[in-house]
């Protein structure tokens, strides 16, 4: 059989050690997300204990389940990715794992370093500048990796996939760099070399581009090769494809200017960013479209295939998530959304509702097929789906009733022209959703805990030589 | 592996098939279509003069301020404290006025945040006496109930002073207008300004930090108007104990000068100058 050959001059290594890590980070990153969580619902949960009080844990929560979630699956899935859809083993395969453990140990050090106040203060970009060197060094391992072996490719084009996987490489590169350009005081600390407007500026460039790049080119890419593969269908459309990816890499680009609304920043600069993020409704929903429509002629598969059902509702998410984008970036909108939980929402449910699900359904996908087996219990994937879907759900829905609600109270005014609520008012009226929103967390982590005990149960199971054969069991 | 549609040829005039056959043609066109919306958007604010009203009164952060915005960016006060206050009538309300560009032009890391967990703090200063400040952050519950924020009475340790120079030194290698005898008094006016000097160092501190001429490490000098008035120092013993500075002393003296050293007045049109046009008197 010509796929048993295949994979066997694919590195598969390389690609189950990320994936195994990826998991490893997911449960780690919503373990802290929970606790952080709680913290807001629950004070006390603080525990005056400098290194788990909230302002120092938070960026641990983001950043694990960013770079060491989403990055492992990056990683991961895209070493996967390319591979198969070039037909040719990774070119410079040390230099792969040297970006897998350069990765490794950037995160570590991220982790080690954040609970003891060790911050750049930049969001989602916090870690210290010689950790942001660790990680901008295994960033350029990953990407000579990369392109060395679409370099390779036994064929003549490149596929969509690595296309966006390819604009991700060097925009991520771009805006890392910059946004971390700074001047160190020691090693604890450094001054960003850009000041008030500027530093805002390049920080929302990188902000959502991190966003755009990082955790949608890149999971588009992912997309694009394991949601038809796995329903086995093609592709919907080429030409869909070619449209969107070019219209997402120029718009993306533009829109971080609205996470500065009404701000000091020159208001033409805002406007246009306010214009591109509707524009960019079109793209995102190309890239959901021909996600969702690959499905025609497999949409039976979603009764029986759990893991094609994770796929499914993380487009469906996508595509929800990129409409109350382009309507949060309108700048009357973001007047009452921003600074309030409807951001977090709106973050949450790209993250826990695209980004994860996507993940999670890939990284099934992989392991079935890295390891030739059937997962240990397909009841718990589907038990991980509902959990997962549920939490995601709970969360979403929490901080768009304290979002709004948040918003409201603030502007509200009596008769008399007087504010209505005090501050204090709106963070009492938070507690029922903060409350709920840690449970919805604490639901996704039990998922990913459900996928950790599955995916060691099958690989176990492989090692012992009692699993079922990947398709055996449909075939019997 | 789904199999690629045949060859496409063109999409509507452009060589598509050419394109995606290539990776350095791809690659580089990838390269350049992204970095354009960036440069748009960030060069010109180099440049151009509408993000910054010009006003007076916007001074760098005295040494023990300096401290202090470190510990409040160290916490990750930033994450759920803005200091950006935007442009709406309940905003002003609650906060006071507008943030302009211009306050936060020596803010590095800009401190601006994107949420508001709890209040705005651009302009805190002389808000709350600094007993208040002290009772907020050992137990912020004690004062207000309603209130989610962390116990940091963890601050009441001593100040790591190893760091206060080299800080200075950096940030004045990034234009923020330091001459070389604030670094060099550095120690003298931090004591100074928590009080636990006994007064020696005060006029010293008030000399350099009131002073109404700031020139930059790249020779640019910024003049105040000779009937401008700065905004005077607080200089006492901010967490109520004179005989040694901690990080509480630093932490509150950075929040008792926030959104202070603008001196709004009635009538002037700060709002449209954000435009590029000349503001009224």
């Amino acid at each position: 059989m010509s796929a048993v050959t295949e994979k066997e001059e694919y590195n598969y290594d390389i690609v189950k050690f990320c994936v195994l890590t990826g998991i490893l980070m997911g449960v780690l990153g919503t373990l802290v997300g929970t606790f952080v969580a709680s913290e807001l619902a629950y004070p006390w949960l603080n525990m005056d204990i400098a290194e788990i009080s909230f302002g120092r844990l938070r960026p641990v929560h983001t950043n694990v389940v960013i770079f060491g979630f989403g990055g492992f699956l990056l990683l991961g899935g895209g070493f996967y990715m390319v591979q198969h859809s070039t037909h040719a083993r990774l070119r410079f395969e040390k230099l792969a794992w040297a970006a897998v453990i350069l990765w490794l140990v950037g995160c570590l050090c991220v982790v080690a370093t954040l609970p003891f106040g060790m911050t750049q203060s930049k969001e989602y970009h916090e870690a210290e500048w010689w950790i942001d060197i660790i990680l901008a060094l295994a960033w350029v391992c990953m990407t000579i990796t990369f392109l060395g072996t679409v370099a390779k490719r036994k064929m003549s084009h490149i596929y969509v996939g690595n296309w966006f996987f390819m604009t991700m490489l060097f925009m991520v590169t771009y805006i890392f760099v910059f946004n971390g350009m700074c001047i160190p005081v020691d090693m604890t600390f450094s001054y960003s070399a850009y000041a008030g407007v500027h530093d805002a500026m390049t920080q929302w460039w990188w902000g959502h581009n991190a966003v755009g790049f990082f955790l949608t080119a890149g999971f588009i890419g992912i997309m694009y090769y394991f949601v038809p593969k796995h329903a086995n269908r093609p592709i919907y459309s080429y030409r869909l494809s070619v449209l969107h990816f070019w219209s997402l890499t120029f718009l993306y680009v533009w829109v971080g200017a609205h996470h500065l609304h009404y701000t000091a920043i020159p208001d033409w600069t805002l406007s246009l960013g306010a214009g591109m993020s509707i524009a960019l409704i079109f793209p995102s929903w190309g890239g959901m479209i021909n996600g969702m429509m690959t499905m025609s002629g497999a949409w039976d598969k979603l009764r029986t295939d759990p893991v094609m059902r994770f796929m499914v509702v993380a487009l469906a998410f996508y595509g929800m998530s990129t409409f109350e984008g382009p309507l949060m970036g309108a700048k009357s909108v973001n007047a009452l959304s921003h600074y309030t939980d409807w951001t977090v929402g709106h973050v949450h449910s790209g993250a826990l509702g695209w980004n994860a699900m996507i993940a999670i359904g890939a990284m099934y996908h992989m392991i079935t097929r890295m390891w030739n087996t059937e997962m240990y219990s397909d009841k718990l994937v589907n038990m991980h789906f509902w959990v997962h879907l549920t939490g995601a759900i709970l969360y979403i829905t929490a901080m768009w009733g304290s979002g709004v609600l948040q918003g409201l109270m603030w502007r509200a005014f009596d008769s008399y022209g007087n504010l209505v609520y005090t501050f204090a008012d709106s963070v009492a009226a938070m507690h029922p959703f903060y409350a709920l929103r840690a449970f919805g967390g604490f639901l996704v982590f039990c998922g990913l805990c459900i996928m950790l005990y599955n995916t060691l149960k099958t690989i176990s199971a492989v090692k012992a030589g009692s699993n079922v054969a990947l398709g055996a069991a449909a075939k019997a | 592996m789904p199999e690629k549609r045949e060859n496409k040829g063109m999409i509507r005039g452009i060589p598509h098939d050419t394109i995606e056959q290539s990776l350095p043609i791809l690659a580089v066109f990838v390269a350049i279509l992204v970095a354009v919306g960036g440069i748009v958007e960030i060069v010109p604010t180099y440049y151009l003069d509408d993000g910054e009203p010009k006003v007076e009164g916007v001074r760098p952060l005295t040494p023990l301020e300096l401290e202090g915005f470190a510990v409040y960016r160290r916490e990750g006060c930033f994450l759920c404290h803005s200091q950006m206050i935007r442009p709406f009538r309940d905003e002003k309300e609650r906060y006071g006025h507008f943030s302009l560009a211009a306050e936060s032009k020596y803010d590095h890391n800009y401190a601006w945040g994107s949420k508001r967990t709890g209040p705005d703090v651009a302009r805190l200063g002389g808000k709350y006496t600094d007993a208040w400040h002290i009772q907020h952050m050992n137990a912020p519950r004690s004062v207000v109930p309603e209130s989610v924020m962390p116990n940091y009475h963890f601050l009441n340790t001593p100040l790591d002073l190893s760091r206060t120079k080299k800080r200075m030194e950096v940030l004045g290698m990034m234009n923020v207008p330091y001459s070389a005898d604030d670094i060099a008094n550095w120690e003298a006016d931090l004591k100074a300004q928590a009080g636990v000097d006994d007064g020696a160092g005060e006029a010293g501190l008030r000399a350099r930090y009131e002073r109404t001429t700031w020139t930059n490490s790249s020779g640019e000098v910024e003049q105040w108007t000779a009937t401008f008035v700065p905004t005077p120092i607080n200089v006492r013993a901010f967490d109520g104990n004179a005989s040694d500075v901690t990080e509480m002393d630093a932490l509150i003296a950075y929040l008792q000068q926030l959104g202070t050293q603008v001196h709004f007045e009635e009538g002037v049109d700060y709002y449209h100058d954000k435009f590029g046009q000349p503001y009224r008197k």
